[in-house]
């Protein structure tokens, strides 16, 4: 397959970049449920609108009422709210959660998948347990109890886990902390009791939870996939969830960088425009050949996966590290070449670079992803 | 099964039964390199077999149209090609600047019959090119040139200096630039052909940083270039005065060249060293480990880059001046990919000429490395460009 889009992705691309800069632009969604301090972070009517674009259940199956799209289709409407800003529970709902989803029981999918296809529902992941990224070692345990589970421990940094409807929860039901084996994934739905949520802005002004379960009651059904074997879905989870926030840092990342180079040809200093300055014009032309390259891992990655190879797994490794590194220079070159103003509320660059350090973090950042690529590389 | 699959499924078989194991492996040097011409020795019989059998084929040029020696390959059946030939590890069966950039710009530029002329001698390897382009006061600011051809009629008399003209010891004829219109920048230049045995054209080796010195300074004193070599066969390439145009038309093509986005630029190193470490007896440093970890993401993010440059190309989707991003990004990145090998070599990559290193290899490949950033175009001068054409930031 060729590395840029067909016809019908070139499609899809203009209608979510032109869907996207008129719904989801930073004054209207970022700036707006920012400023009024919204509990949730993003705009449930955006959601809904997602929904009527057809957005939500891309990566649902077509029999189970979704449009059995694939990554890159996923990744054209992630870069887009990433250049954007756009606050949305897109990468957690209809990327990771409903990946998990593809492996869960029919009865399951009859409960949420309707809802997040509507744009209702909204879909939290609950992997972490620590402030880095580390799903090797999962703690929490879901005893058995009955015909179903308890589950007891602490999930922290979970992305809008309290709007969430239902939250994927990694648990583990057997074995030690650090075992490759023994996890279960739960699908918890929001009013669980003893379920309690501690909420947490981010810096990019996006709410996490810490979350609680003390001995929160779950019916077997409640299992997506197989018991003790849900290792293999938390990995199909997270390689899809990465490569979806590398296509989101692809597009934070072009975003600031097309706000930079505009800005290099406006503003004048020592009677030039500043963009003429080739010093700075060297550093702009670094960037955009970062950018280009990170795009291309990007692609190539979510080809990867969408055809089923297993070398998508390191491609998604490399996509993710890639992305922070490049995201991370767009968003520092763009303040310093903004110089004061760069530093104001008023400009947005500031936000991107703050977008970027949240997005840099979720799933793992570039140390972790390199290690990763090391590990896969056998080394 | 679809025509591509029926191609790659035969092109496996064909390599099977016609590439010698010997020639499945990586290039380690310019020796390991068939490069044609009138001189040109094989350096084995593995290397020969392997010529013999692709040229049969049209496989020298395999993207080349039948009737100029090529196999016709539509572009993607050629993708299939390098493919197949990139997962054996096959090496090519012939380089040389007549492939890679006099080629192009005939294919493009040239008259029929002198497409028939030069193309074929060029996939027959017969005939082995240099590049005189750049010149002692005309490197970056190529535009510059002195080097003058005076008219007289059916002939130039040529005369002026150039400089880094890569191999031309060992070349048999030269593309050349050279000012016929003193009046005029742009269109005062000519793209000339002709033999460096001609009576006035000398070479002089220069000697780089590596110890090695295929590269020379290149003298002409009263050289005598006609201006047809028969019938529909001129001299010149494109029009005369116009050479410019071929010039950066081929420029494209070296830059694209020499940023390995063909595949040439794309290997990690962090497997192999650590190996290579290991046996040595010693440990990885961590900081090391990690350094080779951000270069394997980087090279394999390049890898992709250069698929997707070549997919992009083909449909004639990429911006014209995209090759000038990749032999930036690609020659920075090869350099660093040698520094990283010196340190995971430690001591031993020091060594200069024992037998443990193929008499310096590491050392030699790693210095050679610094030129490619300044070798058809400096980095500075990518960066230039892009600025230029692709950002269009101001004054640039
Ligand atoms: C937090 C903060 C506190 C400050 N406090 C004070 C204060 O108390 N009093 C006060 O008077 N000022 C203050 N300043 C202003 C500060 O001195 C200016 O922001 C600074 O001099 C840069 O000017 P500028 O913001 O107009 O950027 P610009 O001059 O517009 O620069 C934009 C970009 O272009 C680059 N650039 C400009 N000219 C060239 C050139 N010739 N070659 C290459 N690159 C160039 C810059 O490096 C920068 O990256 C403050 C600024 C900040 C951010
Ligand atoms: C190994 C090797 C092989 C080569 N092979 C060939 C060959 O086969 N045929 C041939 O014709 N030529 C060949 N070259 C020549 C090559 O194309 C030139 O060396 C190159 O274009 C740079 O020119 P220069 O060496 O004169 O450097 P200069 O142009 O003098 O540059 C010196 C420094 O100034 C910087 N600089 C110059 N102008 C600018 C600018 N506008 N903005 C910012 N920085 C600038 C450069 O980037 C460089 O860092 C070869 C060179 C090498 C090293």
């Amino acid at each position: 397959m060729p590395l840029y889009h067909d016809e019908d992705q070139a499609m899809l691309a203009d209608t979510a970049t032109s869907f996207m800069a008129e719904q989801g632009n930073i004054k209207d969604q970022l700036r707006h449920w920012r400023d009024r301090d919204c509990p949730d972070g993003f705009g449930h009517g955006l959601w809904k609108q997602m929904a009527e674009m057809g957005f939500t259940g891309m990566l649902v199956g077509e029999d189970d009422g979704g449009l059995g799209m694939g990554h890159v289709e996923a990744g054209i409407v992630l870069e887009e709210i990433g250049r954007n800003l756009t606050p949305s529970p897109f990468l957690t709902s209809s990327v990771l959660a409903a990946t998990a989803l593809k492996h869960g029981s029919n009865d399951l999918k009859g409960r949420y998948l309707p809802g997040l296809i509507e744009g209702e529902s909204v879909f939290a992941v609950a992997i972490d347990e620590t402030a880095k990224h580390r799903p090797s070692r999962i703690t929490t345990r879901a005893e058995r109890s009955g015909n179903g589970f308890k589950l007891s421990g602490s999930k922290s940094f979970v992305i809008q886990g309290a709007s969430a409807d239902m939250l994927v929860v990694a648990a583990r039901t057997s074995g030690s902390d650090d075992d490759e084996d023994g996890i279960t994934l739960f699908a918890v739905p929001k009013d669980a009791a003893n379920m309690s949520h501690n909420s947490v802005r981010l810096v990019d002004s996006s709410m996490a939870t810490h979350t609680k379960f003390d001995g929160v009651d779950l019916d077997g059904d409640a299992v997506i996939g197989e018991v003790d074997g849900g290792r293999e879905v938390l990995n199909a989870m997270l390689t899809a969830g990465r490569i979806g926030a590398a296509a989101e840092g692809v597009g934070v990342a072009r975003g600031a960088m097309d706000l930079t180079v505009d800005y290099l040809k406006q503003r004048k200093q020592f009677g030039k425009l500043i963009g003429e300055f080739q010093a700075l014009q060297h550093r702009a032309s670094h960037l955009y050949s970062e950018v280009e390259i990170a795009r291309a891992a990007v692609i190539k990655a979510q080809q990867l996966l969408d055809g089923g190879s297993e070398k998508a797994e390191l491609m998604s490794s490399v996509a993710k590290a890639k992305v922070a590194r490049t995201a991370g220079l767009a968003v520092k070159e763009g303040v310093q070449m903004h110089g004061g103003i760069g530093m104001t509320d008023e400009y947005d660059i500031g936000l991107y670079m703050k977008r970027d350090r949240a997005l840099q973090e979720f799933l793992g950042d570039a140390y972790f992803h390199a290690n990763r690529v090391a590990e896969l590389n056998g080394y | 099964m679809s025509d591509l699959e029926t191609f790659r499924a035969e092109t496996r078989t064909w390599l099977e039964a016609n590439c010698p194991a010997e020639m499945r492996q990586p290039v380690r040097d310019e020796e390991d390199v068939y490069w044609g011409g009138r001189r040109a020795k094989f350096k084995n019989d593995a290397q020969k077999a392997w010529f013999d059998a692709c040229l049969a084929k049209g496989y020298t040029v395999p993207a080349w149209p039948k009737e100029y020696g090529g196999a016709g390959l539509a572009p993607a059946e050629a993708k299939v090609l390098r493919q197949e030939m990139s997962r054996i590890s096959a090496r090519p069966p012939l380089s040389s600047f007549g492939i890679w950039m006099l080629g192009p710009a005939l294919l493009h530029f040239g008259t029929e019959e002198q497409k028939k002329h030069f193309l074929g001698q060029i996939a027959r390897g017969e005939i082995r090119w240099c590049q005189g382009y750049s010149e002692p006061g005309s490197g970056s600011d190529l535009v510059s040139l002195q080097t003058y051809g005076e008219d007289k009629g059916d002939h130039w008399v040529v005369n002026g200096q150039k400089v880094w003209t890569s191999y031309a010891d060992q070349a048999d004829w030269i593309f050349c630039l050279v000012r016929t219109d003193k009046e005029n920048k742009y269109k005062g230049i000519t793209f000339m052909l002709f033999d460096t045995a001609s009576e006035g054209c000398s070479t002089k080796p220069i000697k780089l940083i590596s110890g090695n010195s295929p590269f020379c300074e290149t003298f002409m004193e009263d050289v005598k270039v006609p201006k047809s070599y028969g019938e529909g066969i001129p001299a010149y390439v494109g029009e005369i005065n116009r050479g410019w145009d071929v010039a950066k038309y081929l420029l494209g093509h070296e830059r694209e060249m020499i940023s390995g986005a063909d595949g040439g630029n794309t290997g990690t190193v962090g497997s192999a060293m650590s190996r290579h470490v290991a046996k040595s007896g010693d440990e990885l440093d961590p900081v090391l480990r990690a350094e080779l970890a951000m270069f394997d993401v980087d090279a394999l993010a390049y890898g992709a880059m250069g698929e997707k440059f070549l997919d992009e190309i083909k449909v004639g989707k990429a911006h014209p001046a995209q090759p000038n991003m990749m032999k930036y990004a690609g020659t920075e990145l090869n350099k660093r990919r040698h520094e990283l090998m010196m340190s995971a070599g430690g001591s031993r990559s020091l060594e200069w000429e024992s037998e443990e290193t193929g008499g310096g290899k590491p050392s030699r490949n790693w210095l050679r490395t610094k030129a490619n950033s300044i070798e058809g175009g400096t980095s500075e001068v990518m960066l230039n460009v892009i600025s230029k054409r692709i950002l269009d930031l101001p004054g640039a």
